[in-house]
């Protein structure tokens, strides 16, 4: 199962190794297309600017982000006392601060958490959800998602989702601008075409390559980080029959959420834009099957 | 040759001071999960009264479950000592259990909408404080755990950290439950 506190070291550690690796490769691919374009410097400038705003944005906004994407709403204890009562026992359980908690507007029954740490959480449950679970089935959701704030797999996300996006829309740009003919002009020093066609290649290369080696990184990473936040959630409630239960629930309903999509499914507890659960160990899937899920969770103690 | 020495005693030290700072913050944890037990106690004591409240008019004829539910939350209050307050605290749920099971029979108190929030009002706070309790022991489990471990219990014993005691209570309640035999 994994002890805790390495899992939230390393999730920190991690958290900052890929916003340098990030930042490294954004300057790369800065160099080559200021290079293309005539100038490396403003190239690497550029996308080292670009790489900063991406961290910090996403390092102090990424909830807020997510939130106002899934039209969420934030609720007090008197509009859903039970709600709010279930995720103070268990911020006690966990001594943890409580976190905001928002409301979706959707029959369809999902929730999500969010924050870089658990002083700056908010979690958002669906009404839909909150119709269909029963108390323990409800508590093991929340459990769930607080644990995924609790173990810094939310500020890894981020970070990982947010540069990972912009990696993808800059290579996105570049492929445009060179198929529809962009500057041609050859560096100063007079280099030969062949030396050029060469680094036009590499560019090239880089990028189609690096959105998805990101990709499949953030999918990967995101399946272990499941199966722990189930596990911390049957620690803090010591019941594994409510997040069972409740994920049988879940995966039963064949609602699509509306206000999902590819950049934020992955935060959902169930993947919400996949209404048929295969029996997935494909590499693209960033939830683990349910019925691996269920059968861990109903196997513990 | 002088700065090597100097070097090693400097990274020691920073050592010593993260093992003991460690310990420092693990107990902290401990003072501070035993305060949360007791936040949650006050917390059910304050309900009480509205609950006995909103059932008096409806339970005219329960006067004693209700005496029972008052006396105990008083005595509940006034004790003092960790084995006495358990205690109290294991009579006082007993107590407010017999109430519910009472209420289940006045449908008319089942409905009311006060009942239905403080119902869900007075569960809830009997979870938190079991989730109190858990949260103490599990604390109490890393401060144990660490003062036991090798290199921090020499800090330990050098600077008087002693181990904590588990909160254990005994269900007085689940003692006392009726043995049913068919004979």
């Amino acid at each position: 199962m994994g002890n805790l506190y390495t899992a939230i070291s390393a999730n920190k550690r991690n958290s900052f190794f890929i916003t340098v690796a990030i930042t490294a490769f954004f300057i790369v691919l800065g160099y080559f297309l200021g290079t293309y374009w005539g100038s490396s410097y403003a190239g690497v400038g550029i996308a080292f600017l670009l790489a900063l705003v991406m961290s910090l944005s996403a390092y102090y906004g990424g909830d807020k982000m997510v939130l106002a994407a899934s039209r969420a709403k934030r609720i007090e204890k008197k509009d859903y006392p039970q709600l709010f009562n279930v995720i103070e026992e268990l911020s006690i359980a966990g001594g943890l601060p409580l976190p905001a908690v928002y409301v979706i507007d959707d029959t369809a029954p999902n929730a999500f958490a969010t924050g870089r740490d658990p002083k700056h959480a908010s979690v958002a449950i669906t009404t839909g959800l909150m119709q269909k679970l029963n108390r323990d089935e409800l508590q093991g959701v929340m459990a769930h998602e607080l644990s995924h704030v609790g173990n810094r797999d939310i500020l890894y996300a981020t970070m990982v989702g947010v540069l990972v996006g912009s990696i993808a829309m800059m290579s996105d740009f570049f492929l445009r601008s060179f198929f529809w003919g962009g500057g041609r002009r050859r560096r100063s020093d007079g280099e030969g075409g062949v030396a050029g066609a060469i680094l036009v290649i590499v560019a090239i290369v880089l990028a189609i390559l690096a959105p998805i080696c990101a990709k499949l990184l953030q999918l990967a990473v995101s399946r272990q980080r499941e199966y722990l936040a189930d596990a911390s959630a049957a620690k803090l409630t010591r019941y594994p029959e409510g997040l069972a239960s409740a994920l049988e629930k879940i995966s039963g309903d064949r609602e699509v959420l509306e206000v999902a999509n590819r950049a934020t499914q992955h935060l959902f507890i169930v993947n919400p834009i996949k209404p048929f659960e295969k029996r997935a160990s494909n590499l693209f899937s960033t939830h683990p099957p349910i019925q691996d899920r269920i059968a861990r969770l109903r196997g513990m103690r | 040759m002088g700065w090597i020495v100097l070097i090693i005693i400097a990274v020691l030290l920073f050592a010593a001071m993260g093992i003991f700072n460690s310990l420092v913050v693990l107990k902290k944890r401990c003072d501070n999960g035993w305060a949360q037990i007791d936040v949650q106690l006050k917390r059910r004591y304050d309900l009480i009264p509205n609950l006995v409240e909103t059932v008096k008019g409806y339970l005219k004829h329960e006067r004693e479950v209700l005496e029972n539910v008052t006396k105990a939350r008083q005595q509940a209050i006034d004790v003092s000592g960790v084995k006495a307050q358990a205690q109290a605290e294991n009579v006082l749920t007993g107590a407010l259990r017999q109430l519910f099971a009472v209420a289940e029979s006045y449908p008319d108190l089942k409905a009311n909408q006060n009942m239905l929030a403080l119902q869900e009002e007075l569960a809830s706070t009997e979870n938190k404080i079991s989730f109190s309790r858990q949260h103490y022991n599990d604390v109490v489990l890393d401060y144990n755990t660490r003062i036991a471990q090798v290199p921090a219990n020499i800090f330990a014993t050098l600077f008087n950290f002693k181990p904590r005691e588990f909160f254990e209570i005994a269900d007085a309640a689940e003692k006392n439950a009726p043995k049913v035999s068919f004979t």
